[in-house]
This record gives C-alpha cells, sequence and structure tokens, in this order.
C-alpha cells in the first residue's frame, strides 16, 4: 500500500455517512496515539479536514455510519473508487445498527412522521437541499465491498488504534479479541 | 451412580458417567462449546443448534446437548466446518428478529452478542427478515419484548420445570413462532404468573427484561426470592 | 356429502317399480340384486372421483338400474380405480371393462353405461390393453377398486384377515417377525428403513408398561395421495397390517395418526375400526385368541412436521407437535415412553400379503435391496395421472411413458420430481434409471412417500425450488434455528432470483446455506428442505445462471420484474419517501 508508490506517505481518509459522529469520537478518544498515526500517514479527507473533494488513490478510508441516502449512496461509490482498503467502521457501517430501525416501518411512514404529523409549523416533506431518502438505510457492504469491518458502537479507541495502525503498515487487521456489536 | 465411559474430546482425554451428555463432559473440563438454548438444571432440547460437534466415523455432526456420551466416542468441538456453521446460526439469529445491540437492554450481558464476539461474527452477508412482532409491556414488573426473543425457550421450561406455573409457551410455528403467556394472553392478565422473574433472569437477550432497565445497564444478580416477596406485599 | 345423507333413505325415482331389486337402504349402500349376478358396476367412491360427482354418479345409477328393471346387475361401491384424470370411474370386472369419465362432458354417458349392462355388447374400453394398467403390479391396491371400502365382510370375502388369522393362530410373534424381515419390507413412508429389524427392535424392548402400533397417515407432500387413497379404498388391509404388527411386537394399543384434512378417509378409518370390533379383528379376544388390540385414530392438525415421527408421538400425546432429537428413538421410548412401533400406511398394507403368502412373494419382486412394490401418484404434464403402483425396479420412463402415457402433444419432458420437500427432480438423461430407493437417493432425490410430478418445457426449476422452499418454510415447526430461519433466508434468495434481482454471490450464498441448513437442522424437514435446491442446481444450473447473469427466466414463468431488492436501483425509485419494498441494497 504505502509501498506503492515509494517514498510516499499511506493516505488516509474518513467519512462521516448516517451515523452519530460517535466512531469519530472514538477516533479522536486515541487521543495523543492520534499523533503516531499521524506521524506515520497523511490525513487527506474526513470530518477532521477541510478539504472539499473526496481525493483520488486514497490508501484507507475509514466509514462511519449507514448507507440511507441518494448523497450517501453517491459519496460511498466515489469513495470505494477512490479507496484501497474500504473500513467500515462501527455498528452502522456494518449493520446499519440505528438508523437500519426504520427499515421495517418504511421511509415514507418516518418521513410524514417527523415531517407532517409531529410539525407545528410549515408540515412539509423536505424535497429540496436535504437529500432524498434511500427505502432502506444499508450497510455499506451492501452496496459496495467492505475490506475491514469494525463493529462497535463506537468500537473502542484501542481497537481503531490497532486496525489502522496494521492497515498503515500494509498488513491485515488483525482478529479482534474484544470486537462486539452495541 | 451410572456407569463411567471414557471418551475423547478434542485430544483430550475425558471421564463422564454414563448419563451426562458430551457437553456436560466437555464443560466439566474445561472444553467450551458456544450453546444458547441450553441452561443447566433445565432440559435440553438441542434447538439451537449452536453446540453441535463431530463425531469420528458419523458423517453427521450432533447437538453435543443432547447427545449421551459413549464409550470411545472420539469428539471434535472446534473446526473451521462447524466454526462456519456456527458463525451462521448466530447471524441468522440476529437477522430473525429486530435486533439492534446499541440499544437494547441486554446490551454487554446479551449471550447472544457474547456468542458473536466469541466466534468472531464482523457483519451479516443475508438480509435481515424485520418481522412486526410484538412489545407486552402488560405486566407489572416485566416486558417482553419479542423483537430480541431468540425462541430459545429457557423461559419456558424454567416456568414449566421449575416454578411450575408453565405460564410460558411458544405458539405458532416456522416464522410464527411466538413467545405468549397463558396460550395467548397478555402477560398482565396471567392467573398463572407467579411473578417469580425466573424467566427473566433465564433469558439470554434483552427479550424479558425488567421495567426500568435502561440500556446496557450491567445485569443485577438478583436473588429470586425478593420478587416473590415484593409481589405478595403489592 | 353432508353426513346426514348417509342415512337418509332414498326416494323411488318416478316410473321405478319399488322392491324390484335387492337391498337399498340408503344412498351410500350398494345394489345387490337377491339373485345371481350377471354384471356389476363397480364405482369408484375414493375422494378424486368423488370431487368429480362419483358419489351423485353412484345414487343416479343405481336408480336407473333398478328403473330398467334389470335383476342380475350389482351396483357397487369401490376404492380408488387408479386412472384419476379420467374421473368418474366405474369398472365392470365380469367384462374387463372400465367406463371413464361417466357422465361428465366428453365422457360415458349414463345412458350409454346403463346401456352396456343390461344390454348384449358390453361398452368401454379393456382394461387389459391399457397400458397404464398392463405394467402394474398390484400388492398394496390388491382390494383397491374391488372391495367395498365400507363393508369388513366384503374385505373378509375377499381373503381379507386370513392373514391375520394365520398369524395369531399359527405363528409365535418372533416367527412373524421373521417373516417380515425375510420378506425385505423397508417402510414405505419415505425413509425405507427396513420394516423387520424396526419390528425386531420394538419386540425386543422391554415393554413393561405396554407397547404401541402407530400408523403414520400424515400424508401430506403436495402431489401426493397415496396413503388418502389406501385409506379411502381399503382401510382394513391398513388395520390388519396393525394388527400383525401389534401381535408380532407385542402390542395391545394403537392409533392411526391421520390428517384432518382426509375426511373420507378418517371416516371410513372410523367406520371399519368399529366394523372390525364388531366382527372379532380387532379388540379383545382377536379372532377368539388372547390377542387384542385397540386402535383409535387420532386426527392431525395440519402441521406437516406431524409426519415426522417425534412429532407425531408428541402430537399423539397432546403435546405441541414439534420433533425432538434422536435417540431415543421411539422403538424404545415413544408414546408415553413406551416402546413404540411407527410405520406408514403403504407399508402396513404390504404386511398381510408378506405373512399369508409368504415372505417370497414380496421378496421376488423388486430389486436386489428394495424388495416389492410402490405406490406412486403420478401427477404432473403426464396424460393420464393417478394413482400406480409398480415394482420396484422398473424404469422412470416407463412409469412416465407407458403408464402415464407421455406428455400431452407438443410439450417436452424436463423433470420428475420426487419425494416431495425432501425430494429432488430428475432431468431427462436419467430417464432410464431404475425406481429403487438406492437409485433415486444417488439421483439426488429419495423414493419418499410416492409422490411424482412430472414437468415438462412450461415449468422453470428455480421457480419449482423456490415453491417447495416456500412449503418447507411455511412447515417448518420452528424449533431449531437453521430450519425455521434457514428456510426463510432461501426462500428469499430464490425469490430474488425469480424477480431477476440476484447475484451470483448470492447463488454462490444459496449452496452454502443449503449446506448448513442440511448439517445442522434437527429433523428430517430440516435436513431435507435442501434437496430440491441442490437437485435443481446439480441438473439445471444453467437455468439458475439465466435468472442471475441474463435476467431471463427460460421457461417464461418467473415474474423477472426488477424488485425486490434491485442492486442498482433506478434513480427515480430513490425519491424520498418511497415504499420499504421498492428498493433496498444488493442484499
Amino acid at each position: 500500500m504505502g509501498a506503492d508508490h515509494a517514498g510516499a506517505r499511506p493516505r488516509l481518509a474518513t467519512i462521516w455517512l448516517d451515523g452519530c459522529s460517535g466512531c469519530h469520537m472514538s477516533l479522536l478518544d486515541m487521543d495523543e496515539r492520534l499523533i503516531e498515526v499521524l506521524a506515520r500517514a497523511d490525513l487527506v479527507y474526513g470530518a477532521l479536514v477541510d478539504t472539499k473533494e473526496f481525493p483520488e488513490g486514497v490508501d484507507v478510508t475509514l466509514v462511519e455510519g449507514a448507507v440511507s441516502s441518494q448523497d450517501d449512496l453517491r459519496k460511498i461509490r466515489q469513495v470505494r473508487e477512490r479507496t484501497k482498503v474500504l473500513v467500515a467502521l462501527g455498528d452502522c457501517a456494518v449493520t446499519s445498527n440505528v438508523p437500519g430501525m426504520r427499515n421495517p416501518i418504511g421511509a415514507r411512514a418516518v418521513l410524514e412522521r417527523a415531517y407532517l404529523e409531529n410539525a407545528t409549523v410549515n408540515p412539509k416533506i423536505p424535497d429540496q437541499v436535504v437529500p432524498a431518502l434511500l427505502a432502506e438505510s444499508l450497510p455499506v457492504h451492501a452496496w459496495v465491498p467492505v475490506d475491514v469491518f469494525v463493529t462497535g458502537c463506537p468500537p473502542s479507541a484501542d481497537r481503531i488504534f490497532e486496525v489502522v495502525s496494521s492497515l498503515l503498515e500494509g498488513r491485515s487487521a488483525p482478529a479482534g479479541q474484544e470486537q462486539r456489536f452495541g | 451412580m451410572s456407569e463411567v465411559r471414557t471418551l475423547v474430546i478434542d485430544g483430550h482425554d475425558v471421564a463422564a458417567t454414563a448419563d451426562q451428555t458430551v457437553l456436560s463432559a466437555a464443560r466439566e473440563n474445561g472444553i467450551h462449546i458456544p450453546t444458547l438454548c441450553h441452561l443447566q438444571g433445565l432440559s435440553d432440547i438441542g434447538a439451537c443448534r449452536l453446540c453441535m460437534v463431530e463425531l469420528e466415523g458419523s458423517p453427521r455432526l450432533v447437538a453435543s446437548c443432547v447427545t449421551r456420551v459413549e464409550e470411545g466416542m472420539r469428539v471434535t468441538t472446534v473446526s473451521e466446518r462447524l466454526n462456519a456453521y456456527r458463525r451462521r446460526v448466530v447471524e441468522m439469529f440476529f437477522l430473525e428478529r429486530n435486533h439492534v445491540c446499541a440499544v437494547c437492554v441486554a446490551n454487554g450481558s446479551c449471550e447472544l452478542q457474547g456468542a458473536a464476539r466469541d466466534l468472531g461474527l464482523d457483519h451479516f452477508e443475508l438480509a435481515p427478515l424485520h418481522p412486526e412482532v410484538a412489545v407486552d409491556a402488560t405486566h407489572e414488573r416485566f416486558v417482553l419484548d419479542q423483537n430480541r426473543c431468540i425462541l430459545c425457550s429457557r423461559c419456558v421450561r424454567v416456568c414449566a420445570e421449575v416454578e411450575g406455573a408453565h405460564t410460558w409457551d411458544i405458539q405458532g410455528r416456522g416464522a410464527d413462532a411466538r413467545l405468549v403467556s397463558d396460550l395467548g394472553t397478555p402477560w398482565g392478565s396471567s392467573t398463572t404468573c407467579t411473578s417469580c422473574g425466573k424467566c427473566v433472569q433465564v433469558c439470554p437477550t434483552g427479550a424479558l427484561f425488567e421495567k426500568g432497565r435502561s440500556v446496557a445497564e450491567p445485569k443485577a444478580r438478583r436473588p429470586y426470592l425478593p420478587y416473590l416477596v415484593d409481589h405478595s406485599r403489592a | 356429502m353432508t353426513p346426514g345423507e348417509d342415512d337418509a333413505p332414498v326416494v323411488p325415482a318416478a316410473g321405478r317399480a319399488p322392491g324390484s331389486a335387492g337391498r337399498v337402504r340408503r344412498h351410500t349402500d350398494p345394489l345387490v340384486p337377491e339373485g345371481p349376478v350377471r354384471v356389476s358396476a363397480n364405482v369408484c367412491q375414493a375422494a378424486g372421483c368423488m370431487s368429480m360427482g362419483s358419489d351423485r354418479l353412484f345414487a343416479d345409477l343405481k336408480e336407473d338400474v333398478v328403473a330398467s328393471g334389470a335383476t342380475d346387475v350389482a351396483v357397487r361401491r369401490v376404492g380408488c380405480l387408479g386412472l384419476c384424470s379420467a374421473g368418474p370411474l366405474v369398472e365392470v370386472p365380469e367384462q374387463g371393462r372400465l367406463f371413464e369419465k361417466v357422465g361428465a362432458a366428453g365422457g360415458t354417458s349414463l345412458a350409454e353405461l346403463l346401456g352396456s349392462l343390461t344390454g348384449e355388447a358390453p361398452g368401454g374400453r379393456e382394461v387389459a390393453d391399457d397400458p397404464f394398467f398392463a405394467r402394474q403390479v398390484k400388492v398394496v391396491l390388491e382390494r383397491s377398486g374391488k372391495v367395498d371400502p365400507e363393508d369388513v365382510e366384503d374385505y373378509v370375502a375377499s381373503g381379507g384377515y386370513e392373514a391375520l388369522a394365520k398369524a395369531v393362530t399359527m405363528m409365535s410373534p418372533d416367527e412373524v417377525t421373521d417373516e417380515v424381515v425375510r420378506s425385505g419390507l423397508r417402510g414405505r413412508g419415505g425413509a425405507g428403513y427396513p420394516t423387520g429389524l424396526k419390528w425386531r427392535t420394538v419386540a425386543k424392548a422391554p415393554g413393561e408398561g405396554g407397547k404401541y402400533v402407530v400408523c403414520n397417515a400424515d400424508e401430506g407432500d403436495p402431489g401426493a395421495f397415496m396413503d388418502r387413497s389406501v385409506l379411502e379404498s381399503c382401510p382394513q388391509q391398513v388395520l390388519e397390517g396393525m394388527a400383525i404388527a401389534a401381535y408380532a411386537v407385542g402390542a395391545s394399543r394403537g392409533y392411526v395418526y391421520a390428517r384432518a384434512e382426509y375426511p373420507l378417509a378418517v371416516k371410513r378409518l372410523q367406520s371399519a375400526i368399529r366394523q372390525a370390533e364388531a366382527s372379532g379383528h380387532l379388540g379383545r379376544d382377536i379372532l377368539g385368541t388372547r390377542f387384542e388390540l385397540h386402535i383409535e385414530v387420532r386426527i392431525g392438525a395440519g402441521a406437516f412436521v406431524c409426519g415426522e415421527e417425534t412429532a407425531l408421538l408428541a402430537s399423539i400425546q397432546g403435546g405441541r407437535g414439534t420433533p425432538r432429537p434422536r435417540p431415543p428413538y421411539p422403538a424404545s421410548a415413544g408414546l408415553w415412553g413406551c416402546p413404540t412401533l411407527i410405520n406408514n400406511v403403504e407399508t402396513f398394507a404390504n404386511v398381510p400379503s408378506v405373512i399369508s403368502r409368504g415372505s417370497g412373494y414380496l421378496a421376488g419382486t423388486g430389486t436386489e435391496r428394495s424388495k416389492g412394490t410402490k405406490v406412486f401418484a403420478l401427477t404432473g404434464a403426464v396424460v393420464r395421472t393417478g394413482l400406480i403402483e409398480v415394482p420396484m425396479g422398473l424404469r422412470l420412463r416407463d412409469i412416465v411413458f407407458d403408464i402415464g402415457g407421455g406428455l400431452a402433444p407438443g410439450r417436452r419432458f424436463k423433470a420428475v420430481q420426487t419425494g416431495g420437500p425432501s425430494g429432488g427432480c430428475i432431468p431427462e438423461d436419467l430417464l432410464d434409471m431404475s425406481v429403487d430407493y438406492e437409485t433415486l437417493s444417488q439421483a439426488g432425490s429419495i423414493m419418499g412417500s410416492g409422490g411424482m410430478i412430472v414437468m415438462d418445457d412450461t415449468s422453470c426449476m428455480v421457480d419449482v425450488a423456490r415453491y417447495f422452499m416456500d412449503f418447507c418454510r411455511e412447515e417448518s415447526c420452528g424449533k431449531c434455528l437453521p430450519c425455521r430461519v434457514g428456510t426463510q433466508q432461501m426462500y428469499r434468495l430464490l425469490d430474488r432470483m425469480c424477480h431477476g434481482t440476484a447475484t451470483m454471490a448470492q447463488l454462490e450464498e444459496l449452496e452454502g446455506l443449503a449446506g448448513m441448513v442440511r448439517a445442522t437442522s434437527l429433523c428430517g424437514l430440516g435436513q431435507g428442505a435442501p434437496n430440491p435446491v441442490f437437485s435443481t442446481l446439480r441438473y439445471f444450473r444453467d437455468e439458475y445462471l439465466a435468472h442471475v447473469q441474463d435476467h431471463r427466466c427460460p421457461a417464461g414463468v418467473c415474474p423477472m420484474d426488477g424488485t425486490p431488492g434491485a442492486p442498482v436501483p433506478p434513480e427515480g425509485a430513490l425519491m424520498a419517501g418511497t415504499g420499504a419494498a421498492s428498493t433496498g441494497g444488493a442484499r
């Protein structure tokens, strides 16, 4: 991976789809180890970086959140195209978790409840600015191939550090002893 | 006392009495076989299929909880095939109802969650079935959330075999199978339930829980008696 | 037919001379002249023909014969005549003639039949020449279509209960068992377990608390009606088999577990038990000996899984009809913990001939390891459908093309499904195979209880697999996870294929899942549920590939409409608030 273009540092990115940002918080909980990670890799895109367009040639991308909207779908397809190792980070990305709780109910019913029944002013299902919902909120691997799954709501900082460091070194992610859903 | 049998489990020589199951002999000797429907003290039904093991000389897998030890038996409890099947069993349990660990009362104490962790199940290949199932909160102290029920029937058995009330049963078949109290009447109006709480204690998931418990609150290890005492006072 | 009709007196038809013929008390009673009988009209009164009005035909024919003044014509009620596709059927055994579709459009009119019965020249067609009958060998169905199913005397007159008499008066229980062992008889319910061996196991089991014999009449495979026909046609033969078995194993109580969906069979069975008790063939002191057997009918509530022996026993005991792990086998711990012999209807029906004619009779028919005959319900795309009994080892081709008369003009043979939801589909290449337990199982199917569904080029094999999976998912008892959820998951994958939305990865997934469900399910229902998938994948993989890769159903059966869950839904379907069912991910 990093060895592909000799001398160049591996390129790391994160992206936040339909999730609560908890996985990113857990990423930040790596604390001083963040410095260690960033000493080894360039963080080229993510919620923590001010880059507008997802760049080409990313080595490792951590994806938080389920694929719930048209926008999520467009993003994840682009991310997949431009990433070597795609990591589904956390239960929403892995199972669709809480965002997926709307699936048995149906998107229409959820939108009506939120924007019509419970609206106090101007009841209207938004059709502009807010991206359109997909019929079902699905895990990332339902749409694009995923290379590494990291479960947890959120995954622990230790686990994230373990996975990220191995991947940046070109090793496969170690089997998680304490990896679990929830 | 019945006769002694000697057998080999995962290469270890093991002695057990003839009335012991392979599972109990394995556990006695520190060999872990995952289970969900088994609970020591209750009858075994061989339903979850998680405890299946290989027997030398037999093409068939057997559920170790309902297989008696035999002289000279050679048992394998861990193999690539068994692990793959067990992961699939756990995956199908997760996808059968609506399990969301992050918002479940049993988060952290759930045996299904634990089985997934132990087996290294980190995602699902199959699709969730998303059945529309009910929550019965009519009981004064407890709640039945069918979304989390895995139909292991431990509650049915503890209620019938230990408490002697037989409040619980399974109704319907296949996808329609549901845990029901008193032949399908709400739990709160059950005339057989003694509110002893044994069913809640033995539930491996968050299907049966005490009212007032929140997500991932550590399961209190309470003795059964206080429920009865409280109930008689109420 | 309503129950009350049974006892209603026959109202004399206008112009009829009352009392000109023999006894006719009720609608359902036969017409038997007082004098010698020249010809008899045997009217099929089994469910197939009755559904086409043969009960009405029976009553009408009696009136017409009486009105004609003929005094040497009998009109009898018999069981299944076999050729169900041509019902209502009437046979005139004295002349070897069969009349098809009597009273129905395009068939023999009642007047024609009456003319043939009372006139000189017999009508209808020769039974002996008909390939449908010529290739059959009748052991189980020996009396089917010949005796009155509701009259024990008729059964006895045809040699019935001779075997029981021989067993209880001339043989020891062990000798009876030995005879069954020697005959090579194997269970006709599906698995083909050696019957004699099972009997011996039960006979040897210590039974201080008593022993039981149970007849499994919970036939439930789609397209199967062998047991129903046997019970409707000659229930006494089954009871006789049970009595011989009870004598051999030392049981004094028995149950017949029958489906509630078979009201006529249940009614005839109950009447047969009453009559057999009255005639001394059941109950206490059977045939003047100390042997006793009390048989009760238990009616199933409609769960397919209750055909599985441990679920059946649970149901008889009043419990929930779910299987339990074996061992212990019912032979050592069955009903109420007592040793219990469970055989299928057809197995028991084979027993009287084994005893009366000796084991050699059965052992002389069939193949090396599959002795005797097998009854099949031949259905589907063949010209002649119905109930047949053939010697084991007959070629499948002979059944489909000779007995069944081949396919309709312009249609091409595709497969034969045997063994119901636990069976498989046999392709054209294997048509020359011998029909026996081993060969069928090598071909990826099973003998099963005897359903045989012929399919032509208008059947899609993916759709067939989906149909059987739907059946299994519906009928899974829900006790063990692999069957309960695995059948639902496999159904979903097959359903996606039929809608053209499955991926190659999902085809692989289906195979993996099928293997897992087969290996890990608790009982035969779950273990067998993947068989239709395996066998269609084995012989018709190209059809699966057409569905998955080309999104095309070669037979034109599947909807292939791109729902549910198109992997790449059209952008229009992604609008906010579209229904949950219309789109989804690649799962």
